[in-house]
């Protein structure tokens, strides 16, 4: 066992003061009862009173939680034909090029994104609002599904459809009932990841939003712009809450799952 | 015996055959796979496609199970030509190397998988999956996950998936390459057995010789997208046909020389100036004049400190070496124009009372019989 020492005491602190202090700052100001978000005028929970009643900030919400829904499955879908392609298709012509391009969105800037998605809305004439930000989401996002769910079709063993079709399934029979179980997982975090993607995401949906339809992220941008207001502190102690609640999930069902593997790995040496 | 005790279909020039390999080709882009291949496989056969990696031998099972197209020729199973047949639609099951086995099903639903997607009644589908559980000894795992079971067992749940559909053919790729060696001779008799059993034909590809030998009915040797020999396992270990099928089953001595007679069943080689020359039986392709060489077996050679007078191949040379292995030993002996020949002999006696030992003198002899010239 390795000696817990001064130093380490001191660095894990700064560490984790530069990580957090914004964040317990912001939460314990949510409880504010002043109006002045920099002035401490005793505990409240009347701005989460607040929040709920402002239309704006719940409309907006609800859009956000559409947008990230729809965008994130029509990500999901495309994406995960898309990482098939690349990882089955074998060679053929432009393979690598087709390749390229499904990761260069990654490392594009957000705004040239976001600016060729808007030229593309007009030139259509597409009117902006829910679709046209659900559209702009699945397009950045399914890179990412298609990123995800390759690296897991690579390891994945060919054989396995192949005994499926052997024992009588037509391929697309074979896919569904090997294939996507064993995948699964894969699917689901890339679906995850999209959905987190589009829910946080501020600059493409500010190209692409329009009068009728505005994100969480935006509005919550505009308010701060006119001075932060403890309702916004409320909502964003909200969020952390989340955040937090999914993440603590995720790793506690991902240790029993190790868990469990290894028990089921004991049980097959006996 | 006669033959109708002896299964041997494939010299009864009346009998029909499973499957049929005419003037087979695959090639991918300009490499080769399989050169032109003529074959018949006939029912209840246990036959195997023997060959180092990259032989083609795979190739040829995965054209079988309809995973790869033929480029040229025909193959045909039961009479039907099998081209553009997809893998589904064929009475053809595969075991696969890796076993494939589902990892989200549990023993049970494997078992099950194929026999919900053909037109076995529902009700059937338990008594079926029961039985074949039953037949590799599997009872109290049907509800384990793959990974919950060791490499024996999940061979077996992959032996029992190919099985349940009943199919007419069944293609082993590499079925005991996974196991460890003790297991390995357990299960090779095991998958005798059950295709006695079941009567079904098995095509099986290995690179292991010993287990070609152990379990096949017909050997089929192949380099290089050919047959080099098709054969019993005896007649391919006793007389084979190239130097190339004597150097890939077991073990081997290869004398090179030119061939000085040959008439008939028997041939002589010579190989070296100022010896008589070795008396085999001939192989096949054998004229005199042409360069050839000597193949015969390490444990028909025999070895002894005095020189034999009732045999006529006898060679004398020094112990360079001796390879004890318990059962057996072999020696080393160097010739005097300075090849290496190996001679077995049994331990059937303590190794104290061994009478020879490194450095001896020695006079190496084998019948006429013992092995083949064979064309170079």
């Amino acid at each position: 066992m390795r000696k817990f020492t001064w130093f380490n005491a001191v660095s894990l602190t700064f560490g984790f003061a530069f990580l957090y202090i914004p964040m317990i700052i912001l939460i314990v100001y949510s409880f504010n009862e002043s109006k002045l978000v920099t002035v401490w005028a005793g505990f409240s929970t009347k701005w989460y009173g607040e929040l709920l009643q402002n239309e704006a900030f719940l409309d907006a919400a609800w859009v956000t939680v559409k947008v990230a829904t729809i965008s994130s499955t029509i990500a999901t879908v495309l994406g995960t034909m898309a990482a098939f392609v690349l990882v089955r298709g074998g060679r053929f012509f432009g393979r690598t090029l087709f390749s390229g391009m499904i990761y260069a969105p990654l490392v594009m800037p957000e705004v040239i994104t976001g600016l060729s998605l808007l030229l593309l809305f007009i030139s259509v004439g597409l009117d902006r609002g829910v679709t046209t930000i659900v559209l702009a989401h699945a397009t950045f996002s399914m890179c990412f599904v298609s990123v995800v769910v390759s690296s897991r079709m690579v390891t994945f063993d060919k054989s396995l459809e192949e005994a499926a079709m052997d024992l009588g399934c037509t391929p697309w029979d074979a896919f569904r009932s090997v294939t996507l179980p064993i995948i699964a997982p894969a699917v689901i975090s890339g679906w995850l990841l999209a959905f987190t993607l589009s829910l946080d995401d501020l600059v493409i949906a500010s190209f692409t939003s329009g009068p009728a339809a505005t994100t969480l992220p935006i509005k919550i941008f505009s308010a701060v712009r006119l001075g932060v207001s403890p309702e916004i502190n409320a909502l964003s102690t909200i969020i952390i809450a989340f955040v937090t609640i999914g993440v603590l999930t995720a790793s506690i069902s991902t240790k029993r799952a190790i868990s469990r593997q290894k028990r089921d790995e004991q049980m097959a040496q006996q | 015996m006669n033959a109708t005790d002896v299964f041997v279909p494939w010299l009864d020039a009346d009998a029909k055959p499973m499957i049929e390999f005419s003037g087979v080709t695959k090639n991918y882009g300009d490499f080769t796979a399989i050169d032109n291949i003529d074959l018949k496989i006939f029912p209840r056969e246990f036959f195997a496609l023997l060959g180092p990696s990259g032989c083609g031998k795979t190739t040829m099972m995965r054209m079988l199970g309809g995973f790869e197209n033929v480029t040229k020729g025909t193959i045909t199973i039961d009479g039907q030509d099998m081209k553009g047949v997809p893998a589904n639609k064929r009475a053809v099951n595969m075991m696969f190397q890796s076993y494939a086995l589902f990892p989200h099903l549990s023993v049970a639903d494997n078992l099950a998988f194929g026999l919900k997607r053909s037109e076995m009644p529902k009700s059937e589908i338990k008594g079926r999956v029961d039985e074949m559980l039953r037949l590799v000894q599997l009872g109290k795992f049907a509800s384990r996950k793959p990974h919950q079971l060791s490499g024996g067992q999940r061979q077996r749940v992959a032996l029992a998936r190919a099985l349940a559909k009943a199919p007419k053919l069944l293609l082993l790729d590499e079925p005991l390459g996974a196991l460890d060696k003790k297991l390995r001779q357990e299960t090779q008799f095991e998958l005798m057995d059950i295709q006695e059993k079941t009567g079904t034909t098995f095509v099986i590809v290995t690179h292991d010789q010993e287990e070609a030998m152990t379990m096949a009915s017909r050997i089929a040797v192949m380099d290089h997208g050919k047959l080099v020999q098709v054969d019993t396992p005896d007649r391919i270990y006793e007389a084979p046909n190239s130097v190339y099928v004597a150097d890939f089953i077991g073990d081997v001595n290869i004398i090179e020389g030119r061939i000085a007679k040959a008439d008939g069943e028997a041939a002589e080689l010579a190989w070296a100036e100022g010896h008589s020359p070795i008396r085999g039986m001939s192989g096949a392709g054998v004229s005199s004049g042409q360069g050839g060489a000597f193949a015969i077996r390490p444990e028909k050679i025999v070895i002894g400190t005095e020189e034999p007078t009732d045999v006529h191949n006898r060679i004398s040379g020094e112990v360079e070496d001796i390879a004890y292995l318990g059962n057996i030993s072999t020696y080393y002996v160097r010739l005097e124009n300075g090849a290496l020949v190996k001679s077995q002999t049994a331990n059937t006696r303590r190794i104290a009372r061994r009478g020879i030992t490194w450095n001896d003198k020695v006079w190496l002899s084998w019948t006429d019989t013992a092995g083949i010239v064979l064309a170079g």
